[in-house]
């Protein structure tokens, strides 16, 4: 069985004008949707404040729980269904960050059970701190930065040999990170910042698989973030690590061009690089889709079996392979050329 | 054929380990070695991080030193005007008088070489010094507090019984614990939670309760209150208390604490011991003290105030005020652990009933098991026979991650199921990668066996970049993460390095077997 036949030939790199005009379509509707939404929608692990888990015996109505909850001075914030509807549970958010203490959590459940005529069991609590959320906040943003940095070195080094130069600006630019850090600016502008100064400095030094790749993850993570947006959906520590799987995964896809890319410039040196990437493209795209198609495949059981905790982990890293998979072939590659019509 | 060699042994070692590592999983006793340790959110159990306010024990060291120097300078016949704490952490001493203030530098020179002079100034003939703490000092001390509570708070849990607990630091004054399968969160908060300093302290009884309940307090007293409740009506009393501010005896010279039931009332009691000094001073105390109350003041609340009957000299004392018998138990617990040198405050809180663990294992399994099948099948459907070896190698790959979990005795999470779910995913990738090389060549016109080596040669370096790749992310992760992330990021890493192994090595073994051994004439792909 073979979904794509060898020698097919699909014109993906002329068609990137296109790709080009989808993709910042994507990218300014999730700028829009944050800005619509305030900002990504952060959970208690990087706003604090308290989650608790109720599960029923049978369905109860939200509107129910909520009332019965304002007598508790716990700051109830939103409750909404959570995981399979069978399973009747529900997620109470508040805003207050004090441990519940054995009044509260028992006040809790009776409040619970006289408003709804049904025993609540609480399954699970999570509370955290304004201290600890910052923390965690920062931690997260960094992560996300320095795994971008450490990448882009190992593709600088491995596809053009030029570790040194790769290793010294990385090491410039944590250096910079670091020292702005002890000056307490604000981390989130701090990576914006870090990151355009990366790109600007790729592109000078010409470093372009790096650059391509960098472009590709950049694209993802911004797109599963304008997706989650758009839905309202929480950002939590698990969230975070499907972002980070999902730069994983895409640069999995992006090497793997590269690497075509940079066998068929051996082979074929005389052919126009619009043409050879073309080829690559082509010729590794049967591996793209199935490789896509058995991650997809256990994401959706996931997705729809792995319970409430999973689910919005599953949704996302579904969201990542999908535009992962695209940006490998229309946006990482394309990016090659750029070098090229600047020459002219 | 030398290549050959090397390659079944090293499969069938690495088989034979992660077999050893995961039995006990399966079936525990098996052999000494652990089970694959679970996460807090799939055993259930409390994380816990606090933050223990150091700040509070330089003010209080700052407090005891100011009392020292106050003992100190009376001892000397050093007229002083006041000794107050001023700016949380200095001590303001105003001193009139050159004779007063030379007899106090003479003292400051010999017997506090410590204490740090920040400052000083003149108001007609009073001088007013500022005392207080070198940094370094101050430094000390707040590591010392957060250590000592961390000591002291591991001894708590020991003596309340959890299996396994894990206590650590975190950063400067944070303190991380994880209580897996604890089933009483609340009375765990409260055990650990609880500063437990347990004070003796007089009555004022000349002072007047009711001017000082509308905050006309006497100086070198404070106002306390008693709390009871009644376990009848549920209705609880509050009783104020005028208490003088100097604790006579504190907790530091117990020696033991346990729980006694009063038989007249039936009712528990704690009943404490004093060391030797201990129950000289109290001794001494309650000698120079009868027909007077004595208030035993725990965390700031009275427990009960008796009138002092007549001298005390067994060194034993019992503290009553109405308890339940597990309030009574874990009161024992806290004062034999003794108290915490600062107060400390739960910053971070993360509970996990034990049946939604088991949930979350049981949805876990379902979706790697369908999920795996899912992939499985569908290896087989366009792969044919050589999907057949993609699915061993999956197989084992999944073995391998089980082994090193147990092996290295890494915690499996939620995320770290899915972690491995992803692996099943992600790592036919491999495999795929070597497929379709083989195809190529195959189309090309090679024979088997080359389409197979050129396959391989070709394909492996491409697999080890993409793999390094997402391994990067995965460490990255594994340092920023905590619990359950961390939990991922192990499982992604060793689901990345298992999946190199198994397409590598292994599957590369099976299809060499075929056409070397068995010298098949074709492949199945």
């Amino acid at each position: 069985m073979q979904f794509i036949k060898p020698g097919i030939n699909i014109n993906f790199i002329g068609r990137r004008k296109i790709a080009f005009i989808v993709s910042l379509a994507m990218i300014l509707i999730t700028i829009a949707s944050l800005i619509f939404h305030g900002g990504p929608r952060l959970g208690v692990d990087f706003a604090g404040g308290t989650v608790i888990q109720v599960k029923f015996d049978s369905p109860v109505a939200i509107a129910d729980v909520k009332p019965a909850l304002k007598s508790i001075e716990i700051g109830t914030s939103s409750v909404q269904e959570f995981g399979a509807a069978k399973e009747n549970e529900y997620l109470i958010r508040a805003d207050s960050s004090t441990a519940l203490t054995e009044d509260m959590q028992q006040n809790i459940e009776q409040a619970l059970q006289k408003a709804t005529g049904q025993k609540a069991q609480i399954r699970r609590v999570d509370m955290v701190g304004p201290q600890v959320g910052q923390d965690l906040r920062e931690k997260a943003l960094l992560a996300m930065f320095f795994a971008l940095l450490f990448i882009t070195i190992y593709i600088s080094g491995r596809f053009e040999l030029k570790w040194m130069l790769s290793g010294v600006m990385a090491g410039a630019l944590m250096l910079a990170v670091y020292v702005l850090t002890i000056f307490e600016v604000s981390i989130p502008y701090l990576m914006i910042a870090a990151v355009f100064v990366t790109l600007i400095l790729f592109w000078f030094l010409e470093l372009k698989y790096a650059m391509g790749a960098i472009v590709a993850l950049i694209h993802d993570v911004t797109i599963t973030v304008g997706i989650f947006s758009i839905f309202d959906k929480e950002f939590t520590l698990p969230i975070i690590a499907a972002l980070l799987t999902i730069i994983g995964y895409s640069l999995n896809d992006t090497i793997i061009v590269f690497d075509r890319i940079r066998e068929n410039l051996r082979k074929h040196h005389k052919q126009p690089l619009d043409v050879i990437l073309n080829t690559s493209i082509n010729e590794t795209l049967g591996r793209t889709i199935l490789t896509s198609l058995t991650t997809l495949i256990v994401l959706i059981t996931l997705f729809v079996l792995g319970g409430g905790i999973i689910h919005d982990f599953a949704f996302a890293m579904i969201i990542g392979v999908l535009v992962g998979t695209y940006s490998s072939i229309f946006v990482a590659s394309p990016i090659l050329l750029a070098w090229q019509n600047r020459g002219k | 054929m030398k290549t050959l060699s090397w390659k079944p042994i090293s499969v069938l070692v690495v088989i034979a380990a992660a077999v050893i590592f995961v039995l006990p999983t399966i079936r525990p006793g098996m052999w000494p070695h652990k089970k694959i340790n679970l996460g807090l959110d799939l055993q259930g159990g409390m994380h816990l991080v606090l933050e223990v306010d150091t700040d509070k024990a330089v003010e209080d060291t700052i407090e005891r030193l100011a009392q020292e120097l106050r003992a100190s300078l009376r001892k000397e016949r050093v007229r002083v005007h006041s000794i107050d704490r001023v700016e949380k952490n200095r001590i303001a001493v105003r001193i009139q008088g050159e004779e007063n203030i030379a007899k106090f530098n003479k003292l400051l020179d010999e017997e506090y070489k410590d204490i740090r002079l920040a400052g000083t100034n003149e108001a007609g003939d009073i001088q007013t010094f500022k005392l207080d703490l070198p940094d370094d000092e101050v430094e000390h001390i707040k590591k010392l507090a957060a250590e000592q509570a961390l000591e002291t708070i591991r001894n708590r849990i020991d003596q309340f019984g959890v299996n396994e607990p894990d206590i650590r630091h975190q950063g400067e004054k944070r303190i991380l614990i994880q209580l897996p399968g604890i089933k009483d969160t609340k009375r765990a908060k409260e055990l650990i939670g609880k500063t437990a300093l347990l004070e003796f302290k007089l009555l004022d009884e000349a002072g007047d309760i009711s001017a000082a309940l509308k905050g006309d307090i006497p100086p070198g007293t404070q106002l306390l209150y008693e709390t009871k409740e009644d376990l009848s009506t549920n209705r609880t009393t509050k009783t104020p208390y005028l208490v003088k501010k100097q604790a006579l005896l504190t907790g530091a010279y117990l020696t033991d604490a346990k729980v006694q039931i009063d038989s007249q009332y039936n009712e528990p009691y704690v009943s404490i011991e004093f060391d030797k000094k201990g129950g000289r001073i109290f001794a001494q105390i309650t000698g120079e003290n009868v027909k007077k109350r004595l208030a035993i003041v725990l965390d700031d609340k009275v427990y009960s105030a008796p009138v002092i009957q007549e001298k005390i000299t067994g060194g034993s004392a019992r503290i009553t005020g109405n308890f339940t018998a597990d309030d009574a138990h874990d009161l024992a617990i806290v004062l034999r652990a003794g108290a915490l040198p600062a107060p400390v405050n739960i910053i971070e809180e993360r509970t996990v009933g034990p049946s939604l663990g088991a949930d979350s294992i049981r949805k876990g399994l379902i979706s790697m098991c369908l999920g795996g099948i899912f992939v499985v099948l569908f290896m087989i459907v366009y792969y044919k026979g050589s999907g057949i070896i993609a699915d061993i190698a999956l197989i084992l790959n999944i073995l391998i991650i089980a082994g090193g979990l147990a092996g290295f005795q890494a915690t499996l999470t939620l995320p770290g199921i899915a972690g491995i779910i992803l692996t099943i995913g992600m790592a036919v990738d491999a495999n795929v990668l070597i497929f379709e090389r083989i195809r190529e060549e195959m189309s090309l016109g090679k024979t088997p066996r080359a389409a197979v080596d050129a396959g391989y040669s070709r394909a492996s370096l491409t697999i080890l970049d993409a793999n390094v790749t997402t391994l990067i992310a995965a460490l990255v992760l594994f340092q920023f993460g905590t619990g359950p992330v961390k939990g991922f990021a192990v499982t992604l890493s060793l689901g990345v390095i298992a999946s190199l192994f198994t397409a590598l090595v292994l599957s590369r073994t099976i299809f060499e077997y075929f056409l070397v051994y068995r010298k098949v004439k074709s492949i199945s792909i």
